[in-house]
């Protein structure tokens, strides 16, 4: 029974991470319709950002801020720059868009900073948290702090008016432009707050998984599993979502026999494609009707 | 956010191809081929292996294209299929003893079996759901042939060695060049029956669901049936394909078959024009040279290059070799008129 309540805590940590990372998934994904493949590695290139005012001296809040005023910003650019362009184009060609925009940030972050691993710093310290072994103070921040943003999104999405016309944009964006939403613009503060969550996301990652360019690249795997295991559409099914993900993985790889590391990400994987196929738009994602 | 169901007028996700525009008329084709025929006697041996590599990867993205530009259904997992077809070749021949002729198309039926069964519960799913799914299926393959209960067979992670076959007859060519004959005349034939089965009725039928799956079924198109149909026959190809690289490269190891291939794939359909079968000959030379050309232009950036110029091809073409194409016959049948 120890046992137990102890992989399901740990899970609960580990899927921290990916709720976090899903989180930013569902983000875009309400804005523009598409997976972001270069999600992570945005998130991942913010990290580094933050990492580097660091050692120029920034003390850690500040570059934070920094750093999500830097993500926002980028975000931005990289729609209008780079896909805004393609809006009319096929929705393969974006994805092949994502696909490059990742190489290209990647080859850049290890060209810049190089592979070799760094240790982060983290805000909360790092003993026992309420003296368990399991959850360090900075899980649990990093727990506290997703569940702050979820709390945050809900409420911009739900009462401001900037929030509703995002929502209003992303549905039903003809209808949106009529009642004179600027739907374009919408896209892209969109991506600006998907790059800013993904950066927050990889700040709170980067103390658990080290600091190196490939380390988003499983973890956003789990995101868009955790995402699309919650429902596309909506933010609370991302995180529940997450936190699913990371305890299951937990658990598979504790109880059934012969899963190594190797297997947990198959096995998560395969349970998430069960589910859909019992519940297609996600756990509480909303149905979408086709008409002819 | 409100309970109130959404309601899409369903956009399909791929745009309709007319069936017309779906190959090249016959003297184009006829110029590309005798191209093909006679280029091992003007080239080094190892560019003829990159051919045999070209035409391989371009069955690859052909199958794909299959499945996502006539039916319309995305898939991340081509690697998995690629993967088992090169395994139960090089199985089939290293401890069966089988000819490699035989081997394939045996191959071939294996993967369609394995494509029409994962079709099934990839019926629920469509879009997003479905390349998840076919995602997790492709990260799965490398972990699932590496386990160690196979091993007996697939020789674990170190894999196994395949041995190339000779030209048969004693015909005085090469090892390299024999095999790239027998390739092309594999892939010749796979192109002309995937035409054909693209104007057929059943071709129809999955261009149908393509464009509007509840029309399509409200006219009578058994939809399951044809979308695992299509599964099925995309696994195929892509496992004589697979079966093809093995024997090419002479090895087949877990690592060989990562997610990194199925992107590829993905990558040589878009730059190819989705639906548009003689561009995944387009999109395989993109997926094998272009990297190549990244490298050589730089070395620590190969990456970032291989993006921008990815970014440019979409930028400039974002409906690929088959907007070129399209472009180039426009302006000529205009000249002509004038």
């Amino acid at each position: 029974m120890d046992l137990l309540t102890n992989q399901i805590l740990a899970g609960i940590a580990t899927g921290a991470i990916y709720a976090c990372m899903a989180l930013s998934v569902v983000m875009i994904y309400q804005a523009i319709d598409h997976l972001n493949f270069a999600q992570g590695e945005m998130a991942m290139f913010s990290t580094f950002m933050s990492w580097q005012l660091m050692q120029w001296g920034v003390p850690y809040w500040g570059a934070f801020l920094i750093t999500l005023a830097f993500s926002f910003v980028g975000g931005i650019v990289i729609e209008r720059v780079l896909f805004r362009p393609l809006a009319t184009a096929p929705v393969m060609t974006n994805v092949a868009g994502f696909i490059a925009l990742f190489s290209i940030i990647n080859s850049c972050a290890g060209l810049i900073w190089d592979f070799t691993i760094k240790q982060y710093p983290t805000p909360f310290g790092s003993s026992p948290f309420l003296g368990s072994q399991l959850i360090s103070t900075h899980e649990a921040g990093m727990i506290g702090i997703t569940v702050m943003l979820l709390v945050c999104l809900y409420l911009f999405f739900r009462y401001t008016k900037i929030g509703l016309a995002m929502r209003a944009a992303a549905s039903m964006p003809e209808s949106a432009r009529l009642v004179g939403v600027n739907t374009s613009w919408m896209i892209a503060l969109g991506w600006g707050m998907a790059a800013a969550i993904g950066a927050i996301a990889g700040m709170l990652i980067a103390p658990l998984v080290f600091l190196e360019p490939n380390m988003l690249g499983g973890v956003l795997i789990y995101g868009f599993a955790a995402a699309v295991l919650g429902g596309l559409t909506s933010p609370l099914g991302a995180v529940v979502g997450g936190f699913l993900v990371g305890i299951f993985e937990n658990l598979a790889g504790t109880y059934v026999p012969g899963v190594g590391n190797e297997l947990k990400l198959p096995i998560a994987l395969a349970l998430i494609v069960v589910v859909l196929v019992v519940k297609p738009a996600g756990l509480l994602g909303r149905p979408i009707l086709k008409r002819v | 956010m409100s309970a109130v169901e959404e309601v899409a007028t369903g956009a399909p996700a791929v745009e309709g191809i007319p069936k017309k525009a779906m190959a090249f008329e016959q003297g184009t084709a006829m110029v590309i081929l005798t191209l093909l025929v006679f280029m091992p006697c003007f080239v080094k041996s190892f560019f003829v292996f990159q051919m045999t590599m070209l035409l391989i990867y371009g069955l690859a993205v052909l199958a794909l294209n299959i499945l996502t530009g006539a039916s319309g259904q995305f898939s991340l997992g081509q690697s998995a299929f690629f993967a088992a077809g090169a395994y139960t070749t090089a199985i089939l021949i290293e401890h069966g003893g089988l000819n490699y002729a035989l081997a394939l198309p045996i191959a071939g039926v294996v993967c369609f079996a394995f494509g029409f069964l994962f079709g099934q519960p990839a019926l629920r799913l469509s879009g997003v759901y479905l390349a998840l799914a076919t995602f997790a299926l492709a990260t799965a393959t490398p972990q699932l042939l590496k386990l160690g209960y196979f091993e007996r067979w697939t020789g674990g992670v170190q894999g196994l060695v395949v041995t190339k076959p000779d030209a048969p007859l004693s015909l005085p060519m090469s090892q390299d060049v024999w095999l790239y004959y027998f390739t092309l005349f594999v892939a010749i034939g796979i192109y002309v029956l995937s035409i054909n089965l693209l104007k057929s009725r059943s071709g129809r039928a999955l261009m149908a669901i393509r464009d509007n799956e509840i029309a399509a079924s409200a006219m009578g198109v058994d939809v399951a049936l044809y979308k695992t149909l299509a599964f099925g026959v995309s696994a195929g190809i892509t496992g004589v394909a697979g079966g093809l690289g093995a024997i090419a490269v002479q090895f087949v190891a877990p690592d060989g078959y990562t997610i990194t291939l199925a992107i590829s794939l993905f990558l040589g359909m878009v730059v190819g024009g989705v639906g548009w079968l003689p561009g995944s000959l387009v999109g395989a030379a993109f997926i094998i040279f272009v990297p190549n050309i990244a490298e050589g232009i730089s070395k620590g950036l190969s990456g970032a290059v291989f993006g921008v110029l990815l970014f440019l091809v979409i930028f400039l073409v974002p409906r690929g070799a088959q907007q070129v194409v399209q472009f180039v016959s426009d302006k000529a049948g205009r000249l002509r008129r004038t």
